[in-house]
């Protein structure tokens, strides 16, 4: 809200000494916070005073022009009380005219410095100024000719053009619509900057009683519409042009100036807050209807715009139809023009929650749905109609006509029962019953009950906001002053620190970091198109989306199902500047969505756990994940020799360095799975698994698919892994008995096995674990060779493995017998041949 | 090999004379002596202290002396070859010395080539924050409490007193799953997770809750449609204004230095009465001749959140006691913060991936 401070102070008195600083601190601090003061003086500093032109001598230049050599009475204010001598270019005035100088030090608008300085052959200590170069228009055609009465030489010229104006902008906040209007902000002046007395409320005035003479109005819905007052203006004047203090205002306000009739409503509008609304009362039929809108009315509202009603919707009808959108938006129909010399002032209340539905189920924001829709005084529907009569009077001749309708009272305001100590608990100061009852009165509240420890307060109707106790609480306490709480660090009591999940998930992440990964946060939006380029398949379940109603973009409306796509197009987007080698990973909930509905439960109780469990069911999965990718190289090359480029392994291993960081070892099987490799994806199960169980699958891991890569510009050969953090967090490893070490000599026996090519190593690994018996101590693939020394389709893998007993040192053969009993077992279940 | 000879004049064996003895012993350690290496000083060693050396040679005669010559001759040998061995020993010691300073100095490498030959990783600026916030907050005793993205309506509005007429509710743009008659949206911020605390825990109850939070906002320099909050939850008995003010100065102190507290005005939130703003005292300049300052331009203050007391009607929904209890509650942006503490003038760097980004900061803040 902008308001001029000329504007406030006509309802208020505010001592000189208070300046704007301090004015809008205070208010800053009760709770209107100051967004800006704008002052049309405010690129003008030092010496900008009133002169009398003593004389002026023409002198015409080389260059054609003639300059005029002045000595001008500036008082004492050059210091000297002699004349000044100015060269000025300008002719609209005369010796014996007031002037406006800048004498030098002073600076005008573009930061535009004034010195004595010599000019066509004299001292110019000065410039006489026109309004542009003071900032107050485009008008260059002269210097500015102050009215014979407008001050004495040497008085500081500010006052005089009205540079002192300053306009404020204050934020109000939705429970505070009082202050959208000069009245509330003047008597928020009047209650919190020290000093200000006096408060006139413009809304306070005669008005002439009601009668049966006026435009009759029938309200069907009182409760939608309690007071309805119509009053009428005819022989008005379209032509006649808005004052300019009316002008002037409403454009300090931040509204454009439009016409006469409009522009006083709006004038009335942010004077009082009731917004009002002007029909051309030529152009209406019959009585004027107040009702709620039939399922499917149509109408079109001042803006051109087709409206199809809601029955929620109030309308105002006249025997033509509907011709507006009650408190919201008049219609075209009988809209007031450049012809309308009758003009019949709606001021009405409405319901703000229906004012509210409406401005949003139409879309409609405007300077009245704004205040109907946070609530407005109700009582004073007379008086702005009767302001809005005087003014249209007063600039658009035309008389008032003694008719004057009034449907409908004002609601009354609640009696709220308030604790008298309740303000000091909340807010942990010293608050007196009696401080809290002045504070209430000085917001305009009606208290009594000081004195029994429990306060009966009635809020003022300018403030519908006042409901509850904490409602007046805050009035209290922000008036004694909010920086006047004491800070006092509460104690809880003896805290449990991180949950364990909390800790493990930090260690998922702190491992990605570790094993040279970098964390990135991406939005988690997606469309059809980005499961495309992954090549996920229609049936797959990462297909089944959350869809937002509102998506940013139409490109990305669904909640994602999995990390990669957000991964993936970060690490496109590093290699499109430049970046050759590197790893991202991300940790960010997924969604999976099951479709429940999630009931709106009552408010004013604990919903029952039935309750809570439907609100549980009715929210999609959001499983915890981890997803990683890496480009480039693993090692680098460097003067050291060539480096390693990342391969599928790299992912796995990253992947079990995360699972490992809570005690758990991952388990590998080749899988197919889009955005894979099909020959080189791994499906990583836990590995602790009773045998015959397929283990629970962790994630997946690999290399990238060529196509994919190519799709989203990524290197061929890119690797990356997504796992589920949640899974993890279930099944790590809480306590652990320490490990026992045997200290007798270690026997190493190695072994060559060939296999067909197509058997996992790790089917030969646990076989010859499960043959070696509990002598093994390791078993370690060092080797695999393929190539014609094995044949066609067959691979040799060679193993290092360790024997020890934990009581003895083994016997001579022991190891070798042991050694021989894994290849037999091998051999027995993956067909492996000892080379 | 001479043997014992006893036919032999003992008086006349020469090699055993005391000049000659001498002589032996100068020419051995003068050998010693000049050895360059420890090769060389192993042909000396076998030269003068091996089984075929002079003194060796010598050592052999003395048994075809007399008795009364052996004594004397053996003492004579026996102390030179002791003194050959000992100058060989001590030479020995010299030499490999060398060897070994000079094998390092033939090793030195230039230790000023690059290292990186493994990839180094970093973390999220953003989860560094929020875990030294939640450090903080567990240091003070309090809890961190969690709850999905992705939530119920009545949790992120009616539970916190937004009902569906409430003003505020449109200020807050929120992304609607769809059908919206599932009543599901986008938490537009992180206080769902207070209703879920209070209607699963008992008081008292401290709680602090970081997380992501959705906005319909258009992507720009100071907007992001995703960005990240902390709230702050206390319910406990006789909790006031104060208790509030205490908690936030302590946080801003922890976070920007000891020094800095806040600063409340009244402001409005639904789920709070009465409310603040918060503003932090600027960390840069601490107020002080706050016109030269980038961080608050000018204002020695900067905003920092929303606060307040818990209003009654939110407890009651959450199955609070409103008469036995009372709470406060305050909420940050982590991105803002973090913005205003690191000078980044543009959020966007935060959300596009860009490694570059991350590594600045390395693993932690
Ligand atoms: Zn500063």
């Amino acid at each position: 809200m902008k308001a001029p401070l000329s504007w406030i102070k006509e309802y208020v008195d505010v001592p000189a000494d208070v300046t704007t600083e301090e004015l809008t601190r205070r208010l800053t601090l009760t709770g209107l916070k100051l967004e800006a003061v704008e002052s049309p003086g405010a690129q003008i500093s030092g010496p900008l005073v009133v002169g009398r032109v003593l004389t002026m001598e023409p002198e015409p230049q080389k260059n054609g022009k003639t300059i005029n050599w002045c000595t001008v009475d500036v008082g004492d204010a050059n210091g000297t009380g002699e004349p000044q001598g100015i060269v000025c270019g300008a002719h609209n005035f005369a010796p014996g005219d007031l002037v406006v100088v800048i004498l030098p030090g002073g600076v005008l608008p573009g930061n535009f410095e004034i010195s004595a300085r010599k000019t066509y052959g004299h001292l110019s200590a000065g410039m006489i100024c026109s309004a542009r170069e003071l900032g107050l228009g485009e008008d260059h055609d002269g210097i500015i000719v102050l009215p014979a009465d407008a001050g004495e030489p040497g008085q500081d010229a500010r006052g005089v053009l009205g540079l002192d104006e300053e306009v404020i902008e204050l934020e109000v906040n939705p429970d505070r619509a009082y202050a959208l209007s000069l009245r509330g902000i003047a008597r928020e002046v009047a209650v919190s900057v020290e000093g200000a007395t006096g408060f006139r409320d413009p809304a306070l005035r005669d008005t002439p009683p009601a009668n049966d003479a006026g435009h009759p109005v029938v309200v069907e819905d009182p409760t939608g519409c309690p007071v309805f007052v119509a009053r009428k203006v005819t022989g008005f004047d379209p032509s006649a042009p808005t004052p300019s203090f009316i002008a002037d205002r409403i454009a300090a306000a931040g509204m454009r100036s439009i016409s006469l009739a409009v522009d006083v409503t709006n004038y009335v509008m942010l004077e009082t807050g009731r917004p009002i609304h002007g029909y051309d009362a030529d152009k209406l039929r019959g009585p004027l209807v107040v009702r709620r809108a039939a399922a499917g009315e149509r109408m079109v509202t001042l803006d051109g715009t087709q409206r199809v009603l809601s029955p929620e919707d109030l309308v105002v009808t006249d025997d033509s139809g509907i011709i507006g959108l009650g408190g919201v938006m008049g219609g075209e129909t009988t809209e007031m023009s450049a012809t309308t010399t009758s003009i019949l002032v709606e001021a009405a209340h409405w319901d703000a929650v229906s004012m509210f539905r409406t401005g949003k189920r139409h879309r409609i924001t405007s300077e009245a749905g704004k205040r109907n829709e946070r609530g407005v005084d109700p009582t004073i529907c007379e008086a702005a109609a009767d302001r809005v009569v005087e003014l249209l009077v007063a600039h658009g001749g035309g008389a008032a006509d003694p008719g004057v309708t009034v449907v409908g009272t004002p609601p009354p305001m609640p009696t709220l029962t308030v604790a008298g100590d309740r303000a000091a608990r909340v807010s942990g100061m010293e608050i007196s019953e009696q401080t809290a009852a002045e504070m209430l009165r000085a917001v305009g509240c009606e208290v009594s009950g000081e004195g029994t420890g429990t306060l009966s307060v009635v809020p003022p109707p300018w403030r519908p906001d006042l409901t509850d106790p904490q409602d007046t609480t805050e009035e209290v306490v922000r008036l004694v002053g909010y920086d006047k709480v004491p800070s006092v660090v509460p104690v809880p009591p003896a805290g449990r620190g991180l949950t364990r999940v909390q800790q493990l998930r930090r260690r998922f992440s702190r491992t990605a970091a570790a094993e040279g990964y970098t964390e990135v946060v991406t939005f988690p939006f997606v469309g059809d198109a980005d499961l495309d380029a992954l090549g996920i398949p229609g049936d797959d379940p990462r297909r089944t989306l959350l869809r937002l109603e509102n998506p940013l973009s139409a490109e990305a409306p669904c909640m994602t199902t999995t990390l990669l796509p957000g991964l993936l197009r970060a690490a496109a987007r590093n290699v499109g500047l430049g970046a050759a080698s590197f790893g991202l990973f991300e940790t960010a909930t997924v969604t999976l969505p099951t479709g429940g509905v999630a009931p709106i439960l009552p408010v004013d109780r604990r919903p029952t756990e039935d309750e809570l469990r439907s609100l549980e069911e009715a929210l999609p999965r959001q499983p915890l994940r981890l997803g990683l990718v890496a480009v480039g190289e693993a090692d680098a090359s460097g003067w050291w020799g060539q480096g390693r480029p990342v391969s599928w392994a790299d992912a796995v291993d990253a992947a079990r360095a995360v699972a490992d960081s809570v005690g758990l070892e991952l388990a590998a099987r080749a899988t197919e799975r889009a955005p894979w490799h099909p020959g080189r994806c791994a499906e990583l199960v836990l590995a602790a698994v009773e045998a015959g169980d397929d283990g629970t699958v962790v994630g997946h891991a690999g290399e990238l698919h060529p196509k994919v890569c190519a799709t989203l510009g990524l290197p061929r050969g890119s690797v990356a892994a997504e796992l589920d953090l949640d899974v993890l967090v279930e099944h790590a490893v809480h306590l652990r008995p320490a490990p026992a070490f045997s200290g007798y000599p270690v026997a190493k026996e190695d072994v060559a096995l060939v296999v067909d090519a197509g058997v996992p190593a790790a089917s030969v690994e646990a076989a010859l674990r499960e043959g070696a018996g509990e002598l093994l101590e390791s078993v370690r693939l060092f080797d695999v060779y393929t190539g014609e020394q094995v044949g066609e389709g067959r691979k040799s893998l060679a193993y290092a493995l360790r024997f020890r007993a934990s009581d003895r040192t083994l016997k001579e053969g022991e190891a070798a017998a042991a050694r021989e009993a894994a290849v037999a077992r091998a051999a027995e279940l993956t067909g492996a041949a000892q080379r | 090999m001479s043997g014992p000879n006893t036919d032999y004049d003992p008086v006349e064996v020469t090699p055993l004379k005391a000049e000659e003895v001498e002589a032996m012993r100068e020419a051995a350690l003068a050998a010693v002596a000049a050895a360059a290496d420890l090769d060389a000083l192993k042909q000396v060693r076998l030269e003068h202290a091996g089984d075929r050396s002079p003194l060796a040679l010598a050592n052999r005669e003395i048994g075809a002396l007399p008795p009364q010559a052996r004594k004397e001759a053996g003492q004579r040998v026996g102390q030179a070859r002791g003194a050959v061995a000992r100058a060989l020993a001590e030479r020995q010691e010299v030499l490999e010395a060398e060897h070994e300073e000079g094998m390092l100095v033939t090793e030195t490498v230039d230790v000023t080539l690059p290292t990186d030959r493994r990839r180094r990783g970093s973390r999220h600026p953003l989860t560094l924050q929020s875990e030294l916030i939640a450090d903080i907050f567990t240091a003070m005793g309090w809890e961190i409490a969690e709850g999905p993205l992705v939530e119920a309506e009545w949790l992120n509005f009616d539970a916190l007193n937004l009902g569906p007429d409430h003003p505020a509710r449109t200020m807050q743009d929120t992304f609607w799953t769809e059908p919206a008659e599932n009543h599901v949206v986008l938490r537009t911020q992180t206080s769902p997770v207070q209703a879920r605390t209070m209607l699963t825990r008992t008081p008292p109850i401290y709680v602090a809750c970081p997380g992501r939070v959705f906005r319909t906002d258009e992507y720009d320099a100071t907007h992001s449609p995703m960005f990240h909050q902390v709230e702050g939850l206390v319910v406990d008995e006789g909790i006031s204004m104060a208790h509030l003010k205490g908690a936030l100065d302590h946080f801003a102190a922890r976070m920007f230095g000891e020094g800095v507290g806040t600063r409340f005005r009244p402001s409005y939130f639904p789920f709070t009465e009465p409310s603040a703003e918060v503003d932090l005292r600027c960390f840069v300049c601490l107020g002080v001749r706050p016109e030269e300052c980038r961080t608050c331009r000018g204002e020695g203050w900067i905003e920092w959140g929303g606060c307040g007391v818990v209003n009654p009607r939110v407890l009651v929904a959450c199955g609070v006691d409103p008469e036995v209890y009372s709470g406060f509650a305050f909420g940050m942006g982590i991105d803002r913060s973090f913005m205003f503490r690191h000078e980044l003038e543009d959020l966007r760097p935060l959300f596009e991936g860009d490694v570059r980004f991350s590594s600045a900061f390395g693993t932690e803040i």
